[in-house]
């Protein structure tokens, strides 16, 4: 699904350099549900902004089920993000002026659905995140667990090839987190490839995977069972 | 998608009420500015005969003295009598008319009306279909009537209503200075802007249109004089009168219609030749020196449009500038205060050309409006330009195409204000570098 070859993010200043990712080789595959854990500042939010091609790596390559996105123009990776991705944030990222229906919405306008596709796809992502009856309501109206579930139905209502979720419960308590992250192993269940930054190890140990980066070295840490029904 | 980006910008005027309102009539008052100027603008550098200008030439020889001669020296303004006589005679062009200014005391024959002062044109038959003017009833004279000191008179519409209230007055008689003329055509409503054909009378280059109109020869015999100005560049003899064909004084204008490029060479060389001809007769003294310009030639040599209105008009422009400027960096703060979002609809699969037009059409959606309040505030600039002393006064209205102009130049100015705000606001950072920023 997602390989990247020894991949460096290299961020210049005038006077700087810093290596934010360094040889870093990584293989997601088909069906995993990978935990990326690390301390602040080691690589984490990289390795995200690469996989889901709102950055290109300083050098090494990248594929995206099966394609080179390593050259691609930004409006081809764009485009390909838009398919392909569905990203889930730490502060959910919901547009304020916007209700759930209309934010749901927005990755799927971007790709030019006709009207009726969309309004399928929204009522369906809305009800299986359990908020089939708060389509009209604005963010502020909805708890943060609420306001999370919304962001997730969102990220899957292009029904994308791989999901990556930004700390999905840095902002949320303990009841909320378990009821994202049954959420997000409901999705895994389902079929979903996902790939989660998170502080947390004991969020981290849900997943199969984890992906331990520090100073922008990857290392495997922990697979939980053997991905028998993960193909490449 | 553009829909789409519209109510985007509808939601964010919502947003930001207060600063949506401050762009509007920032753009506002900067169209209001600028429109009223050029309207002015408009109307005074308008063509007076569209179409039709440029095969119409205002004729210009040189019959002066040696005295203060040097090659390339402007003749004067107008000609002699004599020579716009000559050169009416020769018909060399494909339509000719002399002409001077004047006024004349109009009598009711009826008796049931004071005499009072009118506006007069002394010219020839060709003056009406050169200058295409409207006839509401009958026609113009013919060229017998310029030939054979006619009484005959052509009359404006204000003339026809006040005397003859409104009615075909055509065959019935005029007295105009104490002799009675027949009335052979009543004009409509006509007024070029500007008045083009004479520039010498009272310096009005925007007033209206004379309301009687006489055969030229008629009026020279009849010694009526002209209103206009009088240009003597040698000493005349004991005994003459200004107005006398031998006079050395310029008074007459005189224009020619030369249909095609040709035309117009061909009538250069005869002026030419005019002029070379009557230097070896004596009456010229200079070189040939002719001048043979284009309505719209004529008007931009005379500086028909006042200098203060080529001043407003930068003033406006620059304040228009400065407006833009303002509302460019209102725009800015606007934008990049939504950076997140930007981010987010990055993340999501918006290009960066699907997020520069979604502010592009805010920044034209605020540039509409302000066309909107502009309309208002030309309209307002309007009325008060109508409330100065000036003689275009009355002309300056807002046709249709400034209309038009009002909200082409709100939104282009609006989008041109609008371009690197939307630029810098899709070059925004992805959302997770925003993030963990």
């Amino acid at each position: 699904m997602l390989r990247m070859e020894a991949v460096t993010k290299i961020y210049r200043t005038q006077h700087f350099e810093t290596h934010a990712v360094r040889s870093l080789n990584l293989h997601i595959r088909e069906g995993e549900f990978v935990a990326v854990t690390g301390p602040s500042g080691s690589g984490k939010t990289t390795l995200l902004s690469i996989a889901g091609l709102l950055e290109n790596c300083t050098s090494g390559s990248v594929e995206l089920d099966g394609e080179d996105v390593h050259n691609l123009s930004d409006y081809e990776r764009s485009k390909l993000r838009n398919r392909k991705i569905g990203f889930i944030f730490q502060t959910f990222n919901l547009i304020p002026d916007l209700d759930i229906y209309r934010n749901v919405e927005i990755p799927l306008r971007y790709r030019g659905l006709p009207r009726a596709e969309r309004k399928q796809r929204i009522e369906a992502s809305l009800i299986r995140v359990g908020l089939g009856s708060r389509m009209h309501h604005f963010p502020t109206e909805l708890s943060g667990g609420q306001q999370q579930r919304a962001a997730i139905a969102r990220a899957i209502s292009g029904s994308p090839r791989l999901l990556l979720a930004d700390e999905p419960t840095g902002n949320l308590d303990s009841e909320m987190t378990n009821g994202v992250m049954d959420l997000l192993a409901e999705l895994h269940a389902g079929g979903a490839t996902i790939i989660m930054v998170t502080h947390n190890n004991a969020l981290a140990a849900r997943a199969q995977r984890n992906v331990h980066i520090v100073d922008g070295n990857a290392t495997d840490r922990h697979v939980k069972e053997p991905l028998a029904n993960c193909s490449a | 998608m553009l829909a789409h980006h519209f109510e985007l910008a509808l939601i964010s005027f919502g947003r930001n009420k207060y600063l949506t309102a401050l762009m509007i009539v920032t753009i506002a008052l900067g169209i209001g500015a600028s429109m009223t100027a050029l309207t002015v603008f408009h109307v005074l550098s308008s063509d007076p005969l569209p179409g039709k200008s440029q095969s119409l030439f205002y004729v210009l020889v040189d019959p002066q003295t040696m005295e203060g001669y040097y090659n390339g020296i402007e003749p004067p303004a107008q000609l002699t009598r004599f020579d716009a006589e000559e050169l009416y005679r020769a018909k060399r062009a494909d339509h000719q008319t002399m002409m001077y200014g004047g006024v004349v005391a109009v009598q009711s024959l009826s008796g049931k009306q004071n005499s009072f002062m009118a506006a007069a044109r002394f010219t020839t038959t060709d003056f009406f279909p050169m200058f295409e003017t409207p006839f509401l009833y009958g026609d113009y004279w013919g060229h017998d009537a310029d030939n054979e000191l006619k009484q005959v008179t052509v009359i404006g519409k204000s003339l026809n209503d006040r005397v003859f209230g409104g009615e075909n007055s055509v065959g019935r008689t005029l007295r105009l200075n104490g002799r009675d003329f027949t009335i052979v055509g009543v004009l409509n409503h006509w007024r070029p802007a500007p008045k083009f054909y004479d520039l010498f009378v009272g310096k009005r280059s925007f007033g209206e249109a004379e309301e009687v109109f006489l055969p030229f020869s008629t009026a020279a015999s009849l010694q009526l004089e002209t209103g206009g100005l009088i240009n003597c560049y040698d000493q005349t003899s004991p005994g003459m009168r200004l107005y006398d064909i031998t006079a050395p004084c310029v008074w007459v204008q005189f224009w020619a219609q030369l249909n095609t490029p040709e035309r117009m060479q061909e009538y250069r060389v005869f002026l030419e030749g005019y002029s070379t001809q009557q230097r070896a007769i004596g009456r010229f003294q200079r070189p040939p020196n002719i001048r043979l310009r284009t309505l719209r030639e004529y008007l931009d040599f005379n500086k028909v449009i006042p200098e203060n209105v080529h001043l407003q008009l930068w003033i406006a422009f620059a304040f228009l500038i400065v407006c833009l400027i303002n509302m460019g960096a209102l725009l800015l703060a606007t934008f990049l205060n939504r950076t997140s979002e930007i981010g987010t609809r990055r993340a999501l699969g918006a290009t960066r050309g699907e997020i520069f037009a979604q502010h592009l059409v805010e920044a034209a959606t605020i540039g509409f409006a302000g066309g909107v309040l502009g309309l208002g505030l030309t309209w307002l600039g309007l009325w008060v330009v109508r409330q100065q002393p000036v003689q275009y006064a009355d002309l300056v209205t807002l046709d249709g195409t400034m209309l038009l102009t009002v909200f082409v130049m709100a939104i282009a100015s609006a989008l041109i204000a609008g371009m690197l705000p939307a630029w810098r606001a899709c070059m925004a950072p992805s959302v997770l570098q925003i993030t963990t920023q």
